[in-house]
């Protein structure tokens, strides 16, 4: 009670319209990068100029699924890697919805990593925003199939013996129109890319290497969450353009950020309306009245 | 037509305009017939990767407005069973079609049973209601799916439809109504203004009013525990408040929604319980029995779940011995003796599945228990 009472003198913040302020203060760690991603995100929406009414926030479970839970659009919580099937059916339904993913990288390439797969074949028209902190944040920093080879987290205590997935190449793989990757750090060029990622149409993938000083820089002894933040940043390259697969991220030596894809291609509902010959305003036209009757 | 392409006509005579499924045996027909007619009527037939995404999808569709449903079998449903609990706890109106084949694992996939009543009512984790309906031909495929939608829209839950391969691949007549003659349930709505809404506070009987995604309310919707608001809410208050109503929407309206078919109750000493295909095997065994001058009734249960205690208690009181047919080792049985709470002796007819059960069983377990009375 007393946080929220100390909120209330706080001076209007730019971005509090699209903010549930009213949930503020939030329950991400001191030095999280997520803060920052966050902050990009709705800086990103809020130079698209659409009407908030039109945009949907789906996310699924961890620490960066909670960004639904902040952000005042019509948004969605929903299961441990599901987010991306359940804003397949949202979209689908509602066409003209802009909608947008915001996931770890545990949800959405561990337990999610079937239906990013598919989601990014289909070229369903989203654009997810994946938030790479290396490790399970949420549950105390476990080893995700992000975390670098010889890693430490709580279940990699001598180190990872995984390789981990370059998940921009994965995206591209994939079938993504749209594929970036920049550090938490390099605010300017993540917000243009979310800016871009959401005017794209298609399936466009943004990944940020963003900071977790709580559970992964603790274990891996990375100091503090401003020297982690400045770490990822100075390993960073920009190499945009480049062949995704070459763009690595290895924590000892490089981390490559930039733009790798950006392409078009036709989307889930173009093939759907082509193939069953539709065209959109007529299938519009042909959607039931939800509201009638009541 | 057959009782999955019966399903498929009865949930868009229902409004169902998105399916996201998965192919699997005994369900198929039900996509199939879904992709094929879906696009004449402007709907979206979508094949996920797999069963968990076309249940993730079909919430999310729901959330977009559109009546949505998924079908599948045994082995889709048990992976159904983590986004139905997101269906319960955020209170998404949609339907699940299960086709039962003989389980566990991959079992019989093209063999009868119906061993996922339990499932149905217990599958995901935590605690809730649930509401399923039982066919027992096409023609009530069709009329059930209708029901099952209703049921959704209205009480805000996932609905299940606990058909099984018999039924799913019989083929018989089926009459479809004039689409004025059906009757139409459609999401209570809220009347409110964004800032007065509160999207989990509920009406005097139980529901809460269902904003949709750019209706303009700006809903925050999670599987965490919530207040009426839609937030987060973590504390042991939060949850009792929440769960309390999540239970009673559907104890409460118990009446409203639990439906059975009643066969000669009036006089019967030994009443038969069953239910899908089974109910079919026992109707003849009722009528077969009665031809033998035994009195013997049957109840057919509609609705399984919530399942019709009060019903089962007042005949108990008053018959002679009961007896549940099942395709299972003995599921609802468990219920039928609960109900019963000791007012006359219950039995089972049953079989572990791959064959329905055939009349004469069920007509030498109602026999036998006329004659131990007497």
């Amino acid at each position: 009670m007393t946080t929220a009472k100390a909120v209330k003198n706080v001076p209007p913040h730019p971005m509090d319209g699209l903010l549930r302020t009213e949930r503020i203060p939030h329950i991400w760690c001191p030095g999280c990068g997520i803060g920052t991603v966050f902050s990009a995100v709705l800086a990103a929406i809020k130079n698209t100029g659409w009407d908030p009414n039109t945009i949907a926030m789906v996310s699924g479970i961890g620490c960066t699924g909670r960004m639904a839970g902040y952000i005042r659009l019509d948004s969605f919580h929903t299961t441990h890697g599901r987010a991306l099937p359940f804003a397949t059916g949202l979209k689908l339904a509602k066409p003209d919805t802009k909608v947008i993913i915001v996931s770890g990288d545990g949800d959405l390439f561990a337990i999610g990593g079937n239906h990013f797969i598919h989601a990014a074949r289909r070229n369903m028209d989203m654009t997810v925003v994946c938030v790479n902190n290396f490790n399970y944040g949420m549950t105390g920093g476990q080893q995700a199939p992000s975390t670098p080879l010889g890693a430490k987290t709580t279940t990699t205590v001598n180190g990872s013996p995984e390789e981990p997935f370059n998940l921009c190449d994965l995206a591209a793989t994939c079938g993504a129109t749209y594929v970036a990757r920049w550090t938490a750090m390099q605010v300017r060029s993540l917000r243009s890319s979310i800016s871009e990622a959401l005017e794209k149409r298609g399936f466009s993938f943004v990944e940020v290497i963003t900071p977790c000083p709580s559970s992964f820089g603790r274990r891996n002894r990375m100091g503090t969450a401003l020297e982690m933040m400045k770490f990822y940043q100075g390993r960073s390259v920009i190499r945009s353009d480049i062949d995704p697969s070459e763009a690595v991220v290895d924590i000892d030596r490089e981390i490559v950020v930039g733009k790798f894809v950006d392409i078009e291609r036709p989307t889930f509902m173009d093939h759907y309306e082509k193939v069953n010959r539709l065209n959109l305003p007529q299938w519009r036209a042909m959607h039931p009245d939800h509201q009638k009757g009541r | 037509m057959n009782g999955d392409e019966a399903c498929c006509e009865g949930a868009l005579a229902a409004g169902c305009r998105f399916f996201a499924g998965y192919p699997i045996t005994p369900a198929t027909e039900v996509a199939e017939s879904m992709s094929r007619r879906l696009p004449e009527i402007g709907g979206i037939y979508i094949q996920m990767e797999d069963e968990i995404a076309s249940m993730a999808a079909i919430l999310g569709a729901s959330w977009g407005g559109v009546k949505s449903m998924t079908s599948t079998s045994g082995p889709g449903f048990s992976l159904m069973m983590e986004n139905i609990g997101l269906g319960i706890c955020t209170e998404t109106p949609c339907v699940v079609c299960n086709v039962q084949r003989a389980g566990p694992s991959t079992g019989l996939p093209t063999l009868v049973a119906q061993g996922d009543m339990m499932q149905a009512r217990w599958g995901s984790h935590g605690h809730y209601e649930i509401i399923a309906l039982s066919p027992s031909s096409p023609q009530e495929m069709f009329d059930f799916t209708i029901r099952a939608f209703n049921l959704s829209e209205y009480y805000r839950l996932p609905v299940i439809i606990l058909a099984d391969e018999t039924i799913g691949h019989m083929n018989e007549r089926v009459i479809i109504p004039q689409e004025e003659d059906i009757e139409i349930v459609n999401r209570r709505k809220p009347t409110v203004s964004r800032e007065d809404y509160l999207p989990y506070e509920a009406d005097a009987d139980g529901i809460a009013p269902m904003a949709n995604c750019g209706d303009g309310y700006r809903i925050h919707v999670t599987g965490l525990t919530h207040d009426d608001r839609g937030y987060p809410a973590m504390d042991a208050k939060a949850q009792e408040k929440m769960i309390t109503r999540l239970v009673d929407k559907i104890r409460k309206n118990r009446d409203k929604i639990i439906r059975t078919q009643n066969l000669y109750l009036d006089d019967a000493d030994v009443v038969v319980v069953s239910y899908g295909i089974s109910a079919r095997s026992a109707m003849q065994a009722v009528r077969d029995a009665r031809k033998d001058g035994i009195k013997a009734g049957l109840i057919k249960l509609d609705t399984i779940w919530p399942f019709p205690e009060e019903l089962i208690r007042s005949v108990a009181s008053r018959s002679k011995a009961m007896i549940m047919a099942e395709i299972n080792g003995g599921q609802m049985v468990l219920e039928l003796e609960r109900s019963a709470f000791g007012a006359c002796p219950v039995s089972l007819v049953s079989n572990f599945g791959g064959r329905i059960l055939h009349p004469g069983l069920i007509l030498n377990a109602v026999a036998k228990a006329a004659k131990e009375k007497t």
